[in-house]
């Protein structure tokens, strides 16, 4: 039997509390607004009085609306019925079909054992070359894509939504711009990636509790798909606003704040997100990728910085490329020994080369004379950069790679190259 | 399990208020149950009939007048054979147990028993009935793995006890009796292999601790000879995230001249736990020729599972060290990374409204580092053997800023500091301890004035470095560039090491203090060197040798060979020792 109350006793922001007994800590009510239906989630139970935040926000609740509180946790129907559909942080339809209520999970449900994980060793393609030659993702692994505002991220993670090789792409949007959605939504059925595709989205006039809800609920799908024997790839964008949200409730609340106003569990909040990632030892898996916007591109905030100790490396997003220097995928060496024989050999020089490109370009603009070697130098970083590092490039690692013996062959000779000579024997280019 | 029950009144996260009649203790542990399971707990606040507990588990679900049973113990570590090799969360139960029961994920309210219950050990007494012992003497052994696992009279037990029976060699369970003691008054009080101990109170069963003189050995050159660990000492390795924490602790416990490992993962990546999980039982422990595993016990508290028992493992941990450093052995702590743990205390003292210190940390925040870091030592036992628990933690500032109160906190108390940097690891530098910032107080295991004349030509090279940067190369004279080139070549020979290559990774003391002495030739001589570009290609040849050198095996035929080479090229460059270089090599002697 649901208990009803009728007399909310505080409303802050959008956190109300109401005296009530018998509640569960964490369960779910449903407040009955002038205004529709909201739910709204227990966060803090004090003898009698219940603190409660309210998914549609603290606007126009009156202390005489109705609370009945439900019983259970915050949960999400599971089945193949999901594929397709687009939900908000609630779980109800963004999309024009019908509510789902069957087989419901809860959410941010416990971590996996550790020992009933494996070591992460399968590649996940991207058709990115700068992804897979450079720093190739590994089933199971979490990345976040560092980046500042204004960067094509969501751009990026469509492409990588339509080429991944994943069985099911759980999309979570969190504070998203209306047109950032419906550019997803376009993408994504255009590419013909939606029937493979849940997507749970929060626009940025949507409520902020709801915000908060968005990595749960998608990772809580992932993880149910994952245990059906499904490579799953979790894209999220952009954990900052997850924060924000987060340190807007703290501070609601008048939690504690440690560093720049974020709520001191910021680390293990987030953790408990990523660590969701995980390759099943005799199931599924699931992939991580989120965006993380760099507030003032200042990889000390707060934000990037928690998320650098949690994940296994980042991508970052500069210019409207892959940085190869600050990006670093650090299982890339658990899967780029058993691609083709000549991978490690060509990323390692072709790196070496572009960062000897960078110091070239510094030294011309300080106005220093240019050398044969530094005219060489010069035309082989634009070659990188207009064939591999550009975002719009599509090519398989087989392609990336060939591509990237043909850009040394156009400017160097063989043994300029400083890879082992039985290599360069086998793959440079004959004409 | 006293009768002592108490009620739930409020939750706030993973704090609950329990209202309790009779008598509660402080850091008692009790059991919240919900539905038809009960949540760990431990009492951390006592205010009139309201006792605050933290939960190690999720809340969900808990509801005000749910019941409470307090046990009148606290949190503790279960002591005895079968400890090695096995993989613990942070309040010791057995991972691979837990997985069995409840399959893919750690379902709250499932606990189990630390050691194996039902496995036999081979009890030998070492005691015999009528002998007096203490709290820490021992009256048996068994064999475990490589080891001799001593059964200690209880750390618990006050005052002295005679022996009034034992087990007869044979094979026991870890509860079954295997001697009776009795008290001064005669009370008679049975042992077995097994009992439990408080993991938040340090064991003090030593007869003297004494100051750590004796280096322990990492392998790794730049600690090694330039800023030591000692047995029973403390290190701590702060760095931003990328560079190198984990892989040089990871490094650590493979090559650590220690009998036993612990490793405790706290709140760190579940994947670096289960790389070490896959990689260890396939290696060897150079000392016993065992699996490494053998040696090893995790403690994996990962950063997605609950933060109260995130503060439990790194007690849990320094328990079990100071277990095994009874046995006379030398025991290696290490804790990655005590950031996450100080975060721990950090969301308690939040939820409990503490007023917070610097960036919210509670204000005792030095008081338990320096707490834990002194639980490192190396002790006397009453049977006149030295054992040792050495800790090394790492440290994970905010962006990397080691002014961060944590980094602060813990730079007071430990003997060693290894400050990883940026800058290096950027540069694929390995390891990427800075030798401009880190310090040691503990003795290195070559001579300490080489190292100190091998440290000064760093030091000058550095500043001739920067000053390069302003004036470039041409307004260097040749001497600061050839002393910036030494240096150069002392960072790439010496202090960078490749992890991945057997010999290189596992550098012996012999061998440094060997390398060393050709170092201080090389670099305390003078060269016949025409110009910068010649000066830059003597030091880049002579590089050159001197890595392929460390790649040879100790004292092997290439070894030789390699050595030659790098002689006749010093010869060739017609070397002349300094005075100073004579005087150090010549006092060797």
């Amino acid at each position: 039997m649901n208990k009803v109350f009728n007399r909310i006793e505080s409303i802050t922001g959008n956190v109300i509390t109401v005296k009530a007994e018998g509640v569960r800590y964490n369960e779910l009510a449903q407040i009955n607004t002038r205004f529709g239906k909201s739910l709204a989630q227990v966060n803090k139970i004090d003898g009698d009085i219940v603190s409660l935040q309210v998914f549609a926000g603290g606007q126009g609740v009156s202390t005489g609306d109705e609370v009945r509180f439900l019983g259970h946790e915050m949960r999400v129907s599971f089945s193949e019925d999901l594929l397709g559909r687009i939900f908000n942080g609630s779980g109800e339809p963004r999309d024009r079909g019908p509510a789902l209520t069957d087989n419901m999970q809860s959410i941010g449900g416990p971590s996996v054992n550790p020992t009933k994980r494996i070591l992460a060793n399968r590649m996940m393609r991207t058709n990115i070359p700068m992804i897979d030659m450079f720093n190739t993702l590994v089933v199971s692994q979490k990345l976040p894509i560092f980046s500042i505002s204004g960067e094509p991220y969501n751009q990026l993670l469509a492409r990588i939504a339509l080429q991944a090789e994943a069985d099911v792409i759980v999309l979570g949007g969190m504070g998203l711009k209306y047109d950032d959605f419906l550019y997803f939504k376009e993408e994504l059925s255009n590419g013909g990636a939606l029937s493979k595709t849940v997507m749970f989205i929060h626009t940025a006039s949507d409520p902020t509790v709801e915000c908060m809800m968005i990595p749960d609920m998608s990772l809580a799908v992932a993880e149910q798909f994952a245990l059906q024997n499904k490579d799953v790839l979790v894209l999220l964008t952009d954990m900052t606003n997850f924060a924000d949200s987060m340190k807007e409730i703290a501070i609601t609340q008048e939690q504690v704040p440690s560093n720049r106003g974020y709520p001191g569990d910021l680390y293990s909040q987030l953790a408990s997100r990523y660590e969701k990632a995980v390759d099943f030892d005799s199931s599924g898996s699931v992939t991580v990728l989120a965006v993380t916007t760099m507030p003032g591109d200042d990889v000390t905030h707060p934000v990037p910085d928690n998320t650098g100790y949690i994940t296994e490396g980042q991508y970052y997003l500069k210019g409207g490329r892959i940085e190869p220097f600050g990006s670093l995928s650090r299982l890339k060496q658990n899967v780029n020994g058993k691609t083709r024989k000549d991978h490690r050999a060509l990323m390692d020089a072709m790196i070496r080369m572009y960062s000897s490109y960078k110091e070239t370009i510094e030294k011309k603009n300080m106005g220093f004379a240019m050398t044969r070697w530094d005219e060489k130098l010069l035309r082989y970083g634009e070659l990188f950069e207009d064939r591999l590092m550009d975002l719009s490039v599509n090519l398989t690692l087989e392609q990336s790679l060939d591509t990237g013996w043909q850009i040394l062959a156009e400017c160097f000779e063989k043994d300029e190259t400083g890879i082992k000579s039985d290599l360069t024997e086998e793959f440079w280019p004959v004409n | 399990m006293t009768e002592n029950k108490g009620k739930v009144v409020s939750i706030n996260g993973n704090l609950v208020s329990v209202r309790f009649d009779g008598s509660v203790s402080m850091n008692e542990i009790c059991y919240v149950n919900v539905d038809d399971k009960k949540l760990k707990s431990e009492v951390i606040r006592i205010r009139g009939d309201i006792a605050q507990i933290q939960v190690y588990e999720m809340t969900n679900g808990i509801k005000c007048g749910d019941d409470v049973d307090f046990t009148g113990d606290m949190l503790s570590a279960q002591l005895g054979p079968g400890l090695l090799g096995q993989v613990y969360d942070g309040l010791q139960n057995p991972l691979p147990v837990l997985a069995e029961q409840a399959g893919w994920f750690l379902e709250r309210g499932i606990y189990a028993d630390g050691l194996n219950a039902e496995k036999k050990w081979e009890f030998t007494p070492t005691a015999k009935v009528g002998d007096t012992l203490r709290a820490g003497e021992y009256f048996g052994t068994v064999p475990e793995g490589p080891f001799t696992h001593k059964i200690f009279v209880p750390f618990y037990l006050l005052g002295s006890y005679t022996i009034k029976s034992i087990a007869e060699k044979g094979e026991y369970t870890i509860s079954e009796t295997v001697a009776v003691l009795a008290d001064e008054r005669g009370r008679e009080i049975p042992v077995s292999m097994s009992f439990k101990w408080p993991v938040k109170r340090a064991v003090k069963c030593y007869s003297e601790r004494l100051a750590p003189v004796e280096t322990m050995e990492t392998k790794v050159r730049l600690i090694d000879s330039f800023f030591p660990v000692a047995k029973g000492g403390t290190y701590c390795t702060p760095g931003p995230f990328g560079a190198g924490k984990t892989v040089l602790q990871h490094t650590t416990s493979k090559y650590a001249d220690v009998d036993i490992v612990i490793i405790a993962a706290c709140g760190e990546r579940a994947g670096e736990v289960v790389e070490t999980l896959t990689e260890f039982p396939e290696l060897t422990d150079p000392k016993t020729g065992r699996s490494l595993m053998e040696r090893t016990i995790i403690i994996c508290n990962t950063s997605s599972m609950p933060v109260a028992s995130r503060e439990a493992s790194v007690y849990t941990s320094v328990t079990l060290a100071e277990y095994y450093r009874q046995m006379g052995l030398n025991v290696l702590l290490l804790a990655d990374s005590t950031s996450r743990w100080a975060q721990a205390l950090r969301e308690m003292s939040g939820r409990l409204e503490e007023i917070p210190g610097e960036e919210a940390f509670p204000a005792y925040l030095e008081s338990y580092i320096a707490a834990f870091y002194e639980r490192a030592g190396y002790v006397r036992l009453p049977d006149g053997s030295k054992g040792s628990v050495t800790i090394g933690g790492t440290v994970s500032p905010a962006g990397g800023n080691f002014e961060e109160p944590v980094t602060q906190a813990t730079l007071k108390v430990v003997g060693a500091f290894h400050g990883l940097s940026r800058e290096r690891s950027d540069a694929r530098k390995y390891p990427a301890i800075d030798p401009l910032i880190s310090w040691s107080k503990y003795k290195t295991v070559t001579d300490p004035a080489k190292s100190a004349f091998c440290k000064n030509i760093l030091l000058h090279g550095d500043e001739i470095g920067s000053m390069m940067k302003v004036v470039g190369e041409e307004g260097t004279s040749l001497e600061d560039y050839i002393v910036y080139l030494k240096s150069e070549m002392l960072d790439s020979v010496y202090l960078q090491q490749n992890s991945f290559d057997l010999i290189d990774a596992n550098s012996m003391k012999e061998r440094q203090r060997y390398v060393t002495d050709k170092l201080v030739c090389i670099l305390g001589s003078d060269y016949t060197l025409e110009d910068k570009d010649g000066a830059r290609s003597f030091f880049n040849r002579m590089r050159q040798k001197f890595i392929d050198w460390n790649y040879t095996e100790f004292m092997s035929d290439a070894f030789v060979k390699a050595e030659a080479e790098i002689d006749a090229m010093y010869a060739d460059g017609q070397g002349k020792a300094g005075r100073e270089a004579e005087k150090l090599l010549k006092d060797g002697e």
